[in-house]
């Protein structure tokens, strides 16, 4: 066990954990943000994307040791004091389905839109691919992601 | 008992008597004691005007806690901005809550309509006596009603109150659909805010106070056992509490977290008695498959007297793989044994089957077992399974402590029950033109039903009457079902049986289309030309909706007209859940054989396009949706799902070598609806059966190469 400092969403806490739990599991079980998903437990799917330092990252796959010391944001704190524009996006283009998969997929869509705001067809496939859904909601994806970049999706 | 058992016992009990379903007589208080009105159990309206309508399906993304609620608030003239969605339990109220079948709304459309409408008539009276003027001069409007003559309204809440100490109306008035004005919108989902901000509660993510988290291993072989284990290196770590078998082919370990009980899970040493099927692997599922072929089967469907048409015969077998349900969210359950009762909070479609198994593996009664149904991270018919719920009622009671069992993805793809593999044999007797005068169609698969020791009445698998019925009027028609024995564990996967059956006969109306020289279309298309009621089980398909929706789809997709070079058209219609889907997929041709493996990338499929008749449309955009899914759905099980055995194990563990389709293989859908009255049919799965041989049949456009066995690609 060692205590770790872990900046998320702007706060830091201190988790007292195995150093190789993968970070997943500290910000599901220990800080109980759940918004965060299991969906394989390898990098395989996505669900579990969120941003380090700003960069999406599989947080299955990532041992929570390599988070500290870095910035990471979750679904939760994504649309600061209120919906990202993204988020307003899926709604608007009524992307869910089951939703599970969703905040993963928005955790990839808003690392992309942070570095390229207006995407093209292929720079979505290519940061989406990661991503999986099981429902099928990738066309309204890729509009609701057309869309916040219409809209300043960057912010 | 499978949904369509289940279906049925539901069908006949509002057939028996109109008050059954919407009927429940929910205790009022004393007059003048009011509180809330409460007609039937699918609605409260309170006197603080809170007006609240209960789902009593499970919501696994294919929309119910819209679209249901929209079919109650329309009768019941409610402000929609004002409705709150409750989400039934296990319950005895409404008759049979499985989640399957696509029969949500096709099941609820009559009793949601009537529980609405009662409630709105009895509003009227209560606004009338109010008023002391006639129920006539009075009318409901946007969670209001309104009396004329004088201008005045009353709110539902402010009625509530004398609305419940009047008698429940059994026979009501319906809506006519031309007066609709929630039923046919695009009402945006409720469930969307939640999902998206990462707020809404789906099974895995339930908590309880001092809750414990298991990992369980279960046996890896088929009908295997724990023979012994060693937990010594698993206690080491800090935070395992508990490890011991859980019925005899599984062991838990249960720790203070998720993690915890992953890591402690790997450490076990188990010992495993490998049992019967130690030395089953795919090829001998084939081989039995094919060895049934020759018995005798039960008839589905007879028109005519296929055997005794001559003239030029075609005959072709078709094959498919058991494939795996795979839903986002892997399995897990929430349960709180405390000996005299046990409360779970499950992601389920069957509330009731795990509330009466659960009771049933810790020994209690069935009333003495609450189920609560939280939102689901897909189901696809995995969930009509209760193996979590079980597990984790057991694994609380070992332990004395509410337990979380979660499955990671290995044990989801390794422990599952997987959709039928099966063989098609089809023939087809040919007149002078090319046109089938007799059609056979042989299904060869394992029963769901029968292996889980449900009936099967007439050697007949009781999902087949949904799902694979006939589409042409042939004069000389035969469906026939051989049922064969697995011990690989089976479940209804998304569109069941359909997927099989409509891949073989729209693959093989193909291949005689190519062989007559015809277009594929216009063959089709002549074999529909007669409007003919082919009556089947319990549905009578009509031979002009299915025309209806092949020309609807042709059109849309401008079959016909030329593709940019390399392009190619595929086609292909079927019938299920009482729903017809006809679709159209445009591809790429690619260079390479279709069997060349990894090494050959997909087919670039562009576009679908999908014409369907579900009757009534409650919420297009909730249709459009389970469109887009069935499609991409079925594509992945065309083009890769496929689950093998080697040494009595499923050798596919995670999603990389069992691939969904990712977002750049996805193609645009392109979804059209037949404008309909017709009370609303299934739409959850039809979508499915049509594309693998849709698909199909531009490869073979493409290549001139016919693929009768699924996957289309190796792995």
């Amino acid at each position: 066990m060692a205590e770790i400092t872990l900046r998320v969403n702007g706060k830091d806490n201190k988790v007292d954990v195995p150093s190789e739990t993968p970070l997943l599991w500290v910000l599901r079980d220990t800080l109980e943000l759940t918004g965060t998903k299991f969906g394989c437990g390898a990098g395989l799917c996505g669900a579990c994307t969120v941003h380090l330092d700003g960069n999406a990252a599989r947080s299955c796959s990532t041992p929570v040791s390599q988070a500290a010391g870095k910035s990471v944001t979750t679904i939760e704190g994504l649309g600061a004091g209120g919906l990202h524009v993204l988020q307003q996006a899926w709604i608007d283009e009524e992307v869910p389905q089951c939703g599970y998969c969703q905040t993963g997929q928005i955790m990839s869509a808003a690392a992309l839109l942070a570095k390229t705001p207006n995407p093209t067809d292929e720079q979505i496939n290519q940061a989406m691919n990661g991503n999986l859904c099981r429902c099928g909601t990738y066309e309204r994806i890729r509009k609701a992601i057309h869309r916040a970049a219409a809209e300043g999706g960057s912010r | 008992m499978s949904p369509i058992s289940r279906r049925e016992f539901i069908g006949a009990g509002v057939a028996a008597g109109a008050g059954l379903v919407i009927g429940f007589y929910l205790p009022h208080g004393r007059r003048g004691e009011h509180e809330s009105f409460s007609p039937n159990a699918y609605l409260r309206i309170t006197v603080d005007n809170k007006v609240t309508i209960v789902v009593a399906r499970s919501e696994m993304g294919q929309g119910v806690r819209t679209a249901l609620p929209m079919i109650l608030a329309e009768e019941l003239e409610a402000d929609w901005k004002q409705i709150e969605i409750e989400q039934a339990g296990a319950s005895t109220l409404f008759g049979d809550q499985t989640t399957g079948g696509s029969a949500s709304v096709r099941t609820t459309w009559d009793p949601m309509r009537k529980a609405g409408a009662q409630a709105r008539e009895m509003l009227i009276s209560a606004a009338a006596l109010t008023w002391s003027v006639p129920r006539s001069a009075c009318s409901a409007e946007n969670g209001r009603i309104r009396h004329a003559a004088s201008g005045r309204t009353l709110s539902y809440g402010e009625l509530a109150g004398k609305a419940a100490t009047l008698p429940i109306p059994t026979d009501v008035p319906l809506k006519q659909a031309k007066d609709y004005k929630l039923v046919g919108k695009r009402l945006a989902r409720v469930d969307s805010p939640a999902k998206v901000r990462g707020e809404a509660t789906f099974g895995i993510d339930y908590r309880l106070p001092g809750m414990k988290f298991a990992a369980l291993s279960r046996c890896p072989i088929i009908g295997g056992k724990v023979s012994n284990f060693d937990d010594k290196d698993s206690r080491k770590l800090g935070s395992v509490s508990y490890v011991g078998t859980i019925g005899d082919s599984a062991v838990a370990v249960v720790a203070d977290s998720v993690w915890g009980a992953m890591e402690g899970r790997r450490l076990l040493n188990i010992g495993w008695d490998e049992g019967p099927n130690k030395d089953l692997n795919t090829a001998a599922v084939v081989t039995s498959l094919k060895q049934a072929a020759s018995k005798k089967g039960a008839s589905l469907y007879l028109a005519g007297d296929p055997a005794k048409a001559s003239g030029r015969r075609i005959a072709v077998e078709y094959s498919l793989p058991f494939m795996a349900h795979a839903p986002m969210e892997p399995g897990n359950c929430t349960a709180h044994y405390q000996g005299s009762k046990c409360e779970l909070w499950a992601p389920t479609q069957v509330p009731q089957d795990c509330r009466d198994s659960v009771a049933q593996a810790v020994g209690l009664d069935p009333d003495q077992v609450k189920v609560n149904v939280t939102l689901m991270g897909g189901g696809f018919g995995r969930r009509l399974e209760h193996d979590y719920a079980v597990e984790a009622a057991l694994v609380s009671k070992a332990v004395g402590a509410p337990v979380k069992v979660v499955w990671t993805r290995e044990d989801d793809m390794r422990s599952s029950t997987y959709r039928p593999a099966s063989l098609h044999q089809l023939s087809a007797t040919l007149d002078g033109s090319g046109f089938p005068i007799a059609l056979m169609h042989r299904i060869i698969a394992p029963s769901i039903s029968g292996q889980k020791g449900q009936p099967t009445p007439g050697g007949v698998d009781p999902d087949l009457p949904d799902e694979a019925g006939p589409v042409y009027g042939i004069p000389n028609y035969s469906i026939e079902y051989v049922m064969t024995e697995t011990p690989v564990p089976l479940g209804w996967m998304r569109s069941v049986y359909a997927l099989q059956a409509g891949f073989a006969l729209e693959s093989f109306i193909d291949e005689l289309a190519v062989a007559a020289g015809e277009d594929p279309l216009q063959y089709r298309l002549h074999l529909l030309a007669k409007d003919q009621d082919l009556p089947y089980f319990t549905t009578t398909w009509k031979t002009a909706r299915m025309r209806g929706v092949l020309q609807l789809a042709a059109e849309k997709a401008g079959w016909g007209k030329p593709l940019p070079a390399g392009g190619y058209r595929g086609i292909a219609c079927f019938g299920c859940f009482a729903s017809y889907v006809a679709e159209v997929v445009e591809i790429t041709a690619w260079s390479g054989s279709i069997t060349d493996g990894p090494t050959v990338p997909p087919p670039r499929v562009h576009r679908v396009v999908c014409a369907v008749d579900c009757g009534q449309v409650v919420n297009p955009s909730i249709l459009e949706q389970q469109i887009q899914g069935g499609v991409v759905y079925g594509l992945a099980n065309a083009l890769r799902a496929r689950i093998t055995l080697e040494k009595g194990r499923v050798v596919q563990g995670n999603f990389d070598d069992y691939a969904p389709l990712r977002m750049n293989e996805t193609p645009t859908v392109e979804v059209y609806a037949v404008p309909s009255a017709e009370s609303p049919t299934g739409i959850g799965e039809p979508s499915v059966p049509p594309i693998a041989p849709a698909l199909c049949n531009a490869i073979y456009a493409a290549t001139k190469k016919r693929i009768r066995s699924l996957p289309i690609l190796s792995t």
